[in-house]
């Protein structure tokens, strides 16, 4: 029980650099980036404007590291942060804020927000002003392994019930195989099927895959609270393990943050780079489909609309593989507006879905709403995506609006319409 | 003081002040600003034609999709008020005059009626935005002190300019030197303002473009 | 005998003897109704009529705003003399020199106190006493003032009476200044310009020689109806200002075609004077029309006023603070770049590792 204002306020030190003083001295106060946050949108409410969340940063940042605001600080012309003021930060930095990176893509001067978010949650977590419910999930990671608990028993059990449904074999800590699978505590409780149909792709391909016993759990709580050591403690799990079965690649589940934190952070966080590849599932079944490998024997009739989570569209750089392999399985894709990586949040990501006081939940329904009227005007009844944290916010939503929407997996669906 | 006497004042060490200011201020900020540096991304990148920190620097001035016409007058106003002011200063005899005595630098500019009519236009959208600025929510949340008073920085030097063209409110001489003085102003308050955008939104940009292009995004 | 200028002396010197003089005033009594008696009298005052005296006094000047004078040519310089003024003091046009000369000066003044108009050129000095410029070992500065005190009105003529001219032009080793400067308490008109128009000086002496007073001053005392508008406002070339042709060199193809000389230096947008409008030698023309851009010579200070062949939209001196400011503020970069590296090295240094306990407080 050590957070404080102090460590805080020493990491949002180590945090700051070029670009954080870049993009504080270009805000112009447009408020163009609240037009882009779906929290701001769906609620008119101006205190989620996204720049605004990060005052803190920027009062740091200010008294810091520039002359005029240090000495601004000295003739007590402007205050330290208060504990008081994290603590009203919290619901703006994390609540309302699905680290989407809308915004970023919007700022007229060219600031990258959630950069910045990012870099906040830092000091958020060691002053302990991150929400408590994000904090039990990051525990669970550290102690348990998985942000919802799931041990390993548990997933043996999904593989035996994978084994038994697609007829094939799953192997586990298999000494140099080419691609070690890693997998997203939501697919093993939610979604096995995923696993499943990776089998079943993985044999069509003939390729040699594992899993590991030491590392299944793609995603990263650490990220997401904003904590880096923690971070790079549940990087290493995948990277050690990785390493030591000799793997080409492993490959990223359908989980946003997973993909966030393995592919882009992971080794900025271990300092090093990997002696592995990290790839998102969808490009290497995308790889497959250009090298002819993945036949499709039928197409799904129903008429989509495709939803793309954040994280591996708009901040991962997965930009063209999903639509192309979803144009090859249904009969007739229905794009949104925005599509892409103009896309809208499902309003779960960024460790929110986690968040489980009713406020939050509130805010999550009615920031949700975006995503219902994009879904409403396709006129389609069938969405199609591909990270599991947004199936479950999704799927909740439809529950919660009363809609009668399917949701559908782009592996699975992948898989169910291939050649056998 | 007479009015030749601060028309010399603001055209000799007035201007001298404020140019020396300006410079000592741009340095010492785009020191204090960029050489904080930052770590090199181990992460291998994912080259993307079209995504890199260059390509952003311009392609940023578009509007995002969807922006027009769900903040129209920040765009529009945003972009008359800028081109707007452009084409006055840099587009003017006498501003040129004073830019190739300064720099050695000439080009041709713009009739003196267009830039009349740029001028007005260029007002007309400022006082659009301030207003837009006290009745818009998220604006309003947002604005300081800072935000009006470099708006009154940026708005007195356009309109004085106007009421010393058209020999309108003062004297001539006395009005061109109110004018030059405003500029004054304006340029010492520059690099310690929001007014600082004006340089810091290439670095900005850039960086915005090179982080996401590194990933394969183009923003 | 007669006073040398009084009406009686001028009829006789334009061949009208003092018979038909005296007929007239009887004519003019009898038309008044006058009663006969009141003829004689009418002839007496009449006979003293004088015209109004008019004291030049020259300080620091260089006789050019004389010269100007005497090129007037509605009223040329001797009907103005003859006919409609008195000049009882005047360096260069009077005859008298020596102590004669400050002599009739000085009985002008007593004889016309009060009622004399007083026409000063050129600056006075004021530093080490005056001693710059004396007149029979008067200084200008006490010869000012004396004749001042007798004054109706004092007119300066030229920017040196009126603002301070060439002698106040940086450093001013004389201490040079303005009529305006030494005289508070008596109506003072500015006709400033080096030299004024011709017909600007005579002007004003005929406004007050017909109505008695002084004509309508603006916030320098300069008469409105020949300063009132700048020469910029009433410019011929002014179309090719609005259309941004400029003449760049004295002999290049603009300046040939008559171009406007705003870069070369022409200070009409902040000069207020007639010589666009009357212009100059009868109305040949004026420094612009003959390809110069103008100087601003009507108007205070104008030679400091940044140079004569720089325009109004360039810095008046050059700018010497440049590199300093640049080293000075690149020092002050460096520096807090130091300050910040230091204190970021600091909180690395402070880093504890987190463990989950270290997310609650």
């Amino acid at each position: 029980m050590s957070a404080s204002l102090q460590r805080g306020i020493n990491v949002l030190k180590e945090m700051i650099d070029a670009p954080v003083a870049s993009f504080f001295s270009s805000c112009v106060h447009c408020g163009l980036c609240a037009e882009a946050c779906l929290f701001y949108t769906e609620t008119g409410d101006p205190k989620y404007t996204p720049i605004h969340k990060l005052e803190p940063l920027r009062r740091v940042y200010s008294q810091e590291y520039t002359l005029l605001g240090r000495v601004g600080k000295m003739l007590g012309l402007s205050k330290a942060l208060t504990d008081d003021e994290l603590e009203t930060w919290s619901e703006l930095v994390y609540d309302s804020c699905t680290m989407c990176g809308r915004c970023s893509l919007v700022c007229p001067v060219g600031n990258d927000i959630v950069y910045m978010v990012r870099k906040l949650r830092e000091g958020m977590a060691v002053s302990g002003h991150a929400p408590k419910d994000l904090r039990a999930t990051t525990r669970r990671t550290i102690e348990i392994g998985s942000p919802m608990g799931v041990k390993w028993p548990a997933v043996q059990h999904v593989i035996q019930r994978q084994e038994t449904e697609t007829g094939l074999k799953i192997p586990v800590d298999q000494q140099g195989a080419e691609i070690m699978v890693l997998l997203s505590s939501m697919e093993v409780i939610n979604y096995p099927e995923y696993l499943g149909a990776l089998a079943k792709i993985f044999h069509k391909t003939g390729t040699r895959w594992t899993l590991s016993s030491k590392a299944i759990e793609a995603t990263n709580a650490g990220i997401q609270i904003g904590a880096s050591d923690l971070a790079r403690e549940i990087v290493a799990r995948i990277v050690t393990a990785a390493e030591g079965l000799g793997v080409k690649k492993v490959l990223s589940p359908e989980c946003g943050h997973a993909y966030m934190a393995l592919r882009w952070e992971g080794p900025n966080l271990m300092g090093r780079p990997f002696k592995f590849e990290v790839v998102h599932v969808l490009e290497l079944l995308d790889e497959w489909r250009r090298a002819g490998k993945l036949k499709v024997k039928d197409k799904f009739k129903t008429p989509v609309t495709l939803h793309d989570p954040c994280q591996i569209v708009r901040r991962g750089g997965v930009l063209e593989a999903p639509e192309l392999l979803l144009e090859q399985v249904v009969s007739e894709y229905r794009p949104m507006t925005d599509p892409n990586k103009w896309n809208w949040c499902c309003g779960g990501g960024g460790g929110t879905s986690a968040i489980h006081e009713p406020d939050a939940e509130q805010l999550r329904f009615k920031a949700f709403q975006v995503k219902k009227r994009q879904i409403e005007e396709t006129g389609v009844d069938t969405v199609v995506t591909f990270c599991a944290n947004c199936r479950i916010v999704i799927e909740e939503a439809f529950d919660h609006y009363g809609m009668n929407t399917k949701l559908l997996g782009l592996t699975e669906l992948l898989a169910q319409h291939l050649e056998d | 003081m007479n009015a030749m006497q601060f028309l010399a004042w603001v055209r000799g060490p007035g201007l001298d002040i404020s140019v020396g200011i300006l410079l000592l201020g741009v340095i010492w900020r785009l020191l204090e600003i960029y050489t904080l540096g930052r770590k090199p991304d181990l992460a291998p990148a994912r080259r993307r034609a079209g995504a890199s920190g260059w390509h952003t620097l311009y392609r940023r001035s578009l509007p995002a999709p969807g922006g027009l016409s769900r903040s129209p007058i920040s765009y529009v106003g945003g972009y008359t008020f800028h081109i707007g002011l452009a084409i006055v200063v840099f587009l003017f005899a006498p501003h040129i005059l004073l830019a190739s005595s300064l720099v050695g630098l000439s080009w041709p500019g713009l009739p003196s009626p267009v830039i009349d009519g740029v001028t007005v236009i260029t007002l007309a959208a400022m006082l659009v935005m301030l207003f837009d600025r006290i009745n818009k929510p998220v604006k309003r949340y947002l604005s300081t002190f800072e935000d009006y008073f470099t708006w009154a920085l940026t708005f007195l030097p356009v309109l004085t300019g106007y009421l010393a063209v058209k020999h309108l409110l003062l004297p001539y001489a006395t009005m061109l030197a109110v004018h030059i003085l405003c500029v004054e102003l304006l340029l010492i308050a520059l690099p310690f303002t929001k007014l600082f955008h004006a340089i810091t939104v290439f670095g900005s940009r850039w960086y915005n473009g090179q982080i996401n292009g590194r990933r394969g995004v183009p923003v | 005998m007669a006073d040398p200028d009084t009406l009686e002396k001028r009829l006789a010197q334009q061949g009208i003897s003092r018979r038909a003089f005296l007929k007239f005033c009887t004519a003019m009594a009898t038309l008044m109704a006058l009663p006969p008696g009141t003829a004689p009298a009418i002839a007496a005052a009449l006979a003293k009529a004088k015209r109004p005296s008019v004291i030049w006094l020259s300080f620091q000047e260089c006789t050019g705003c004389t010269e100007s004078l005497t090129r007037s040519y509605s009223p040329t310089v001797e009907s103005l003399i003859f006919d409609m003024i008195s000049l009882d003091y005047h360096h260069t046009l009077q005859a008298a020199s020596g102590f004669g000369a400050e002599k009739s000066r000085e009985d002008a003044m007593k004889e016309s106190y009060g009622k004399y108009l007083l026409l000063v050129d050129g600056s006075i000095p004021t530093k080490d006493g005056g001693i710059y410029s004396t007149i029979a070992g008067t200084t200008n500065l006490d010869m000012l003032k004396q004749a001042a005190k007798g004054a109706a009105a004092i007119i300066s003529v030229g920017t040196c009476a009126a603002f301070g001219g060439i002698p106040k032009a940086n450093p001013n080793p004389t201490g040079a200044v303005a009529v305006s400067d030494i005289v508070k308490d008596k109506p003072i008109v500015n006709i400033s310009g080096c030299p004024p128009i011709p017909a600007v000086i005579t002007g004003v002496l005929a406004h007050y020689l017909t109505f008695g007073a002084l004509p309508e001053l603006d916030s320098l005392n300069r008469p409105k109806a020949f300063y009132g508008e700048t020469i910029h406002d009433r410019c011929y070339r002014r179309p090719f200002y609005d259309q941004g042709k400029f003449a760049k060199t004295f002999d290049d193809e603009g300046a040939r075609n008559g171009w406007c000389l705003f870069e070369l230096g022409c200070k009409g947008p902040v000069t207020h004077n007639a010589c666009a409008t009357t212009k100059w030698n009868g109305g040949a023309g004026f420094p612009i029309e003959a390809g110069h851009g103008c100087l601003g010579c009507s108007e205070p200070d104008f030679w400091d006023a940044g140079g004569f062949y720089k325009a109004l939209s360039m810095p008046a001196t050059p700018l010497t603070l440049v590199t300093g400011a640049a080293v000075t503020g690149a020092a002050v970069g460096v520096g807090i770049s130091i300050a910040n590296r230091m204190k970021k090295g600091a909180a690395k240094s402070a880093h504890q590792t987190a463990t989950f306990t270290d997310l609650e407080k």
